[in-house]
Order: C-alpha cells, then sequence, then structure tokens
C-alpha cells in the first residue's frame, strides 16, 4: 500500500486489521449457498485498469447487456463507459459534474474520492474512519479495511442543506473503485444529504467478490438519506458466473439525527448485506426500506439491524422481497432495544412475493427487547403473484410480461416512493427488465 | 360478430361443456342463464382466454379463430369480459392500469397512445356516464372496493376501453338493487349496433333492468333453450327443474 503514499495513521490501520483478518475465518451462517472464494487469487490492488485491456467497441460487450442499456435509454457514450470502453473524447457528465463541483464547494461539502480525502482531509478521515465499522467487525469488512482501494468521502458542514443528490454516477469515469470501496459520510450538525449510489445500468465487471464498506456518521439533528440501486452481473440462466456482493453498510445517528436506508437490489448473483442504523443519540431515527429481486440462480440475504440505545429512538422497516423461476430470497433483521433505550419504537413490515414454484422466500426476524416501555411490531406477508391476477391484466390487453412488472412495481410502492424521482423510474423499469422471461 | 360451433372444455379431466352452439350478431343482446355448476362460468372464460381448460370445437369471432389467440389479443381485438369476481392489484392506481391498457388496445389498432391529460379526460367523461367518483382513478386497482364497487370498476373499464363485444359473467351477483340499477344503466348505454353484448346471469332481475333479445339457457354442458325475453320470465315462472321434465326438448332447433 505504500504505493498509494497514506498517511501513516492509514498504513497503521490498514496493518491492524490485516493482523486481524488472519485469525478469523469466513462466517456461514447466512441462508446461502456460496462455492468457495480464493482469498490469494484476488488482486488486491489494482492501478487503475489499463483501457487496452477492455473492450475496444460496443461490439465486444455481450448483447444482453447492451439490449438492458437499450430498455433503460441510456445515451450511447455513457454506455460505452458503463462498460470499461476507453472514452478519450469529451464525455458530457465531465463538464457537469465540474459545474456541480464548484457549487458544492461554494458551501463547503467535500465531495471526493476516498485517497484524495486521505491526502487532502485527513484530518476527518482519522476521526471518522472505523467509528461506525471498526476494523475488527467482521471477515469482509475486516479484509476491506485492510486492503480498500479506493472509495467515496463526503463531508457536509454544521447546517448545510446539500442541494442536490450526490451520486457516484457524476464519478464512473473519474475513478475506478474495484472490489474493495470504502465509502465515509459524515453530516455535520443539523445538515441534510441525500447520497445515491450505484447505476441501474449492468456495469461489466471482473471481479468475483465485493466487499464494501459504506459508513454514516450522522451528527447531532443531521439527516442522511442513502440509497441504492444494485444491478451487478447476476450469473447466466444457469447460475454460472455472477458477483458475490458481501457488503457492511452502517450509519449512527447521534440525537435528533436521521438516518435512512433505501436499497432495490436486483444484481449479484449472491447479495449479502444488511444497511444497519445505530441510534445512539436521544430522539433519533432509523429507516430501511428493501426492494430484492431474485431470479434465476440468484441468492439474497438481506435485511437491516435497528439498535436503539438513545431514548425515544424511532425505526421502520420496510422490506419488499420478490422470488422468481429458482431465486431464493431471505430477510432477515434485528431489532434491539436495550436497557436505556425508554420509549423506543419499531415498525416492521416484511412483505414476500413468489413467482413460480421453485422459488424460495424466507423471514428470519430477530428481536431483542430489553426495555419494557418498548413498542415493537412486526408484520410479514407472503403472497403468490396470482394467475388470475395476470389474466385479468391481459384481458384488459395488457401483455403477460406488462403485467407482472405492474404487479410487482405495485407490491413495491412503498419503497420506490422513498427514491428520488428520476431513480424511482429508473428502478420500476430495472424490475420489468429482470423479471422478464419469469412469467412463461 | 360471434359463432360458437360445438365448443368443448374440460379441466382436470372434467367435462364441463359438451358441444356449445351459438350465434351472436352486432347490435344483440344476448343473455345467457342457467342453473349453478352448468358451465356458464366456464363459456365465459374460455371466450376470454383463459388457459385453464381444454378447449375444443370452433368459435370464429368477426370472421377470425378467436381459440387461437392470446387472451391479451383478444382484448385487443375488442373483446371485453366484466369479471364474476374482479381482482385486486395492491398498490397500482386504477388510473394507471386502465391507461397502460387502453394504450395498449389503441396501439393494436394503430391509433395514438392517449397522453395523461388526454386519458384523463376520456376517463371522468366515462365516470360521469357511470355516476361514479373520480377518486376511483386514485385507488388501487379494486384494493379494499365493496363488491358493488368492484363490478361498478369493471363496467368503468368496459366503457373505456370501448370494446366490440362485451361478456358480463354474473355481474349482478352480490350487488344491491342500487347497484344493479347503476350497472344496468351503464350496460344499456353501451348498447349500440356496431356491438354485441353477452350477459351471463344465474337470476332473471337483471333482465328486469336491461332487456335481452335472446335469452339460452345453458343446462348440463350444451344450450338446452333459446328464446325471447320472455324465456326469462318462464323460467323464473317454472325454475331450471322443469327443464329437466323434458322442457329442453326442441331447444337446439330454434335459430336466433
Amino acid at each position: 500500500m505504500a504505493k498509494k503514499n497514506e498517511p501513516e495513521f492509514m498504513l497503521n490501520w490498514r496493518l491492524r486489521a490485516y493482523r486481524h483478518w488472519l485469525k478469523m475465518t469466513e462466517p456461514h451462517w447466512a441462508h446461502l449457498k456460496v462455492a468457495p472464494v480464493d482469498y490469494q487469487a484476488i488482486s488486491y490492488y489494482s492501478a487503475p485498469k489499463s483501457k487496452k485491456d477492455g473492450p475496444k467497441s460496443l461490439d465486444d460487450i455481450d448483447p444482453e447487456i447492451r439490449a438492458t442499456y437499450d430498455k433503460l435509454g441510456i445515451p450511447l457514450v455513457e454506455q460505452m463507459a458503463l462498460a470499461g470502453i476507453a472514452v478519450d473524447a469529451v464525455f458530457d457528465s465531465v463538464s457537469v459534474a465540474t459545474t456541480f463541483k464548484e457549487k458544492l464547494n461554494e458551501l463547503g461539502i467535500v465531495f471526493c474520492s476516498f485517497s484524495e480525502a486521505v491526502q487532502e482531509h485527513p484530518e476527518l478521515v482519522e476521526k471518522y474512519l472505523g467509528s461506525v465499522v471498526p476494523y475488527t467487525d467482521n471477515f469482509y469488512a475486516t479484509l476491506n479495511s485492510a486492503v480498500f482501494s479506493d472509495g467515496s468521502f463526503c463531508y457536509i458542514p454544521k447546517g448545510v442543506r446539500c442541494p442536490m443528490e450526490l451520486s457516484t454516477y457524476f464519478r464512473i469515469n473519474a475513478a475506478n473503485t474495484g472490489q474493495f470501496e470504502r465509502t465515509l459520510i459524515v453530516a455535520d450538525e443539523g445538515s441534510y444529504v441525500s447520497y445515491l449510489e450505484g447505476c441501474t445500468a449492468p456495469m461489466r465487471d471482473e471481479n468475483q467478490l465485493h466487499a464494501a464498506v459504506v459508513e454514516l456518521v450522522a451528527l447531532p439533528g443531521a439527516t442522511i438519506k442513502y440509497s441504492t440501486v444494485q444491478n451487478w452481473y447476476p450469473g447466466d440462466a444457469e447460475g454460472r458466473g455472477g458477483i458475490y456482493n458481501f457488503v457492511t453498510k452502517r450509519g449512527k445517528a447521534f440525537e435528533n439525527a436521521k438516518l435512512s436506508w433505501t436499497q432495490v437490489e436486483t444484481g449479484s448473483a449472491i447479495t449479502w448485506k444488511y444497511p444497519s442504523c445505530i441510534l445512539f443519540g436521544d430522539n433519533s431515527v432509523g429507516e430501511f426500506y428493501s426492494v430484492a429481486l431474485t431470479s434465476n440462480h440468484q441468492q439474497a440475504d438481506t435485511g437491516t439491524k435497528m439498535i436503539h440505545i438513545g431514548k425515544n429512538t424511532k425505526s421502520t422497516i420496510v422490506s419488499k422481497g420478490i422470488s422468481a423461476i429458482k431465486g431464493q430470497n431471505s430477510y432477515r433483521g434485528q431489532v434491539l432495544i436495550n436497557k436505556g433505550a425508554e420509549g423506543a419504537r419499531n415498525y416492521s413490515q416484511c412483505d414476500s412475493m413468489l413467482l413460480g414454484s421453485e422459488c424460495g422466500a424466507h423471514t428470519f426476524p430477530y428481536i431483542d427487547v430489553h426495555n419494557p416501555t418498548a413498542v415493537v411490531e412486526h408484520e410479514a406477508t407472503t403472497s403468490k403473484i396470482g394467475e388470475d391476477q395476470i389474466f385479468y391484466c391481459q384481458q384488459r390487453g395488457i401483455s403477460a410480461e406488462d403485467a407482472v412488472s405492474m404487479i410487482v412495481n405495485g407490491f413495491c410502492k412503498e419503497v420506490f416512493r422513498e427514491l428520488p424521482m428520476e431513480f424511482a423510474v429508473e428502478a420500476q423499469k430495472l424490475l420489468g427488465i429482470s423479471l422478464e422471461g419469469s412469467v412463461g | 360478430m360471434l359463432e360458437i360451433k360445438n365448443l368443448q372444455a374440460r379441466v382436470e379431466g372434467k367435462q364441463i361443456l359438451r358441444g356449445v352452439d351459438l350465434t351472436v350478431n352486432a347490435g344483440e343482446v344476448h343473455a345467457i342463464m342457467g342453473p349453478n355448476g352448468t358451465g356458464k362460468s366456464t363459456l365465459a372464460q374460455v371466450l376470454a382466454g383463459r388457459d385453464t381448460y381444454e378447449v375444443e370445437g370452433e368459435v370464429l369471432y368477426r370472421g377470425k379463430d378467436l381459440l387461437e389467440m392470446d387472451p391479451e389479443d383478444r382484448a385487443r381485438e375488442g373483446v371485453f369480459m366484466a369479471f364474476q369476481y374482479p381482482v385486486e392489484i395492491p398498490g397500482v392506481s386504477s388510473s394507471y392500469f386502465l391507461k397502460t391498457a387502453l394504450n395498449a388496445i389503441r396501439k393494436h389498432r394503430g391509433e395514438e397512445e392517449l397522453d395523461a391529460m388526454e386519458f384523463l379526460t376520456l376517463a371522468k367523461e366515462k365516470l360521469r356516464l357511470l355516476d361514479m367518483d373520480e377518486v376511483f382513478l386514485k385507488r388501487s386497482v379494486n384494493e379494499g372496493f365493496s363488491g358493488g364497487e368492484k363490478k361498478r370498476n369493471d363496467i368503468f373499464q368496459m366503457a373505456v376501453l370501448d370494446p366490440k363485444l362485451c361478456i358480463l359473467d354474473e355481474t349482478d351477483s352480490g350487488l344491491d338493487i342500487d347497484a344493479l340499477k347503476v350497472v344496468a344503466a351503464g350496460v344499456n348505454k353501451m348498447r349500440s349496433p356496431d356491438r354485441a353484448i353477452v350477459v351471463i346471469t344465474h337470476y332473471q332481475r337483471l333482465l328486469e333492468y336491461i332487456t335481452p333479445d335472446v335469452v339460452h339457457v345453458l343446462y348440463g354442458g350444451k344450450i338446452a333453450r333459446t328464446g325471447g325475453a320472455d324465456l326469462a320470465l318462464e323460467l323464473e315462472a317454472k325454475g331450471y327443474a322443469w327443464l329437466e321434465q323434458g322442457g329442453a326438448k326442441g331447444a337446439a332447433s330454434y335459430a336466433s
């Protein structure tokens, strides 16, 4: 890592993480079938990929991925960038990104790559890195801490309301962040930020294992809204290939602060993630809205943890799982009310929808209450997409495929309305595309 | 408009329709009556294209082989069925659902798709026609609707989609008298020389408000008797048991 010319605190932190990782073993408690991963075979640091190795033109890209780009209506230059094709010509979003950065600078907002932050704002990084997800946290987070190559850093100063959605999309050709991505967002007192991660387009990627870490710090009175659309390569219809997405995402909310996670997970062969909230300060609020779709041989074990520490803390969980063909979908969530969390409240709703008879939906709620004043509600439903619902739509002139997409989108409405507008529209299209071929 | 010849339908090996013959011309209203379990709903479902049945026979719709078409293509060609039990689609607004359906049909006909404003204008006009509240458009399709509201919503959809052949499958069941009158008035407004309407019902009650041109009795999986509007009254007076006692004789010879 000396190659990255990092300050000493960073190097020491990585070394501590690495030594700790050597003593750990892979966890196997999730409801997933995972083929063994060879950690020696992984390239832990790749200098920005040589553009010569990538595909030369769109003709070299999997036609199915290209068809998806077209259906999503992605402009050609952006298609090329997403597919990893060298785009040296001036790219529309570069100029967009520049004006965008100027505006943020005026407000004192820092939004840059992680390596830039380590050089330019070491005091902030040193103070907050690992403050929510310590390097000892879990196998994959520890591995990430030791070897993470880059990621995003964001700081919103006191009382500032970030005027636009911050999106990693603006940096798509600025940094190839690779498989061990690290994101740290710090919202200072009374500030607000909405952050979008990912992109609805399937990214070309040769890395099998993705072990990212996202840490959110919401200081007193701050609000962080974090939205994800994940659509990495899920493998083919037979279950060959595809990304393993083992991500640690967690936020810490101080007094009167609010954390809101919204995720739409349609990609990856295996998704394993639990965006969580530590409701540390009094009156802090945590939210988790999730749509997870598994089709073909995809597997997902996802959910959240709401850890109530402060008084009068509130959390809401809305999870929508959709399983099609042979997909397996598990919701796993923990609601922990600590002894001192006087007046804490949680509401959880977990709905599953099945398409076909070979797929599965599983729910594992863990509720742990140590304060008698807490109010915890949990609701769960499982429904099978009805033949008669599809027939009803068909009888009105709507094709079976459009009918399924419409019914599933209706099922996910409560989550989609939490997404920023354009993202929600894309997410709806994406669900439709991901479900193609699931009705016969 | 519709010509059915020797239509047979089986479900899980059980024969339900045993050779139905029926001709319906444009501008006519036909009523199909019969006791429970005699195949009335099966007939409606088979015509609409439900794939749970094994079907034999021939059905010509405006000169085309109806049985060869997918359900959505039948709908786009102008076949509409009002459901005995309209289904709920949570989270999908009625206006979005109906606009999608209408535009799929318009596209099929080679017409311009309607934008949101044009659709809303049309939908509101039809709602007024049926004396229905605009709030229907905002609610999820049939979700939390009463039985009567669901039936009215189906008739509203029918008015917007402007079909050629309307099949009403026991639309009167579960309706109170006021709702029945509203539904019947809606259907009567849909009567037109280039449209045919087939009303499937168990009771004569609906036919007090919708006067049919032809009444058929479906019994034992066949059209057992065909007559004019007065046949319904005769059935009401004598009951279906009357058919068992030889009343069915000679039915097939009645040409409509």
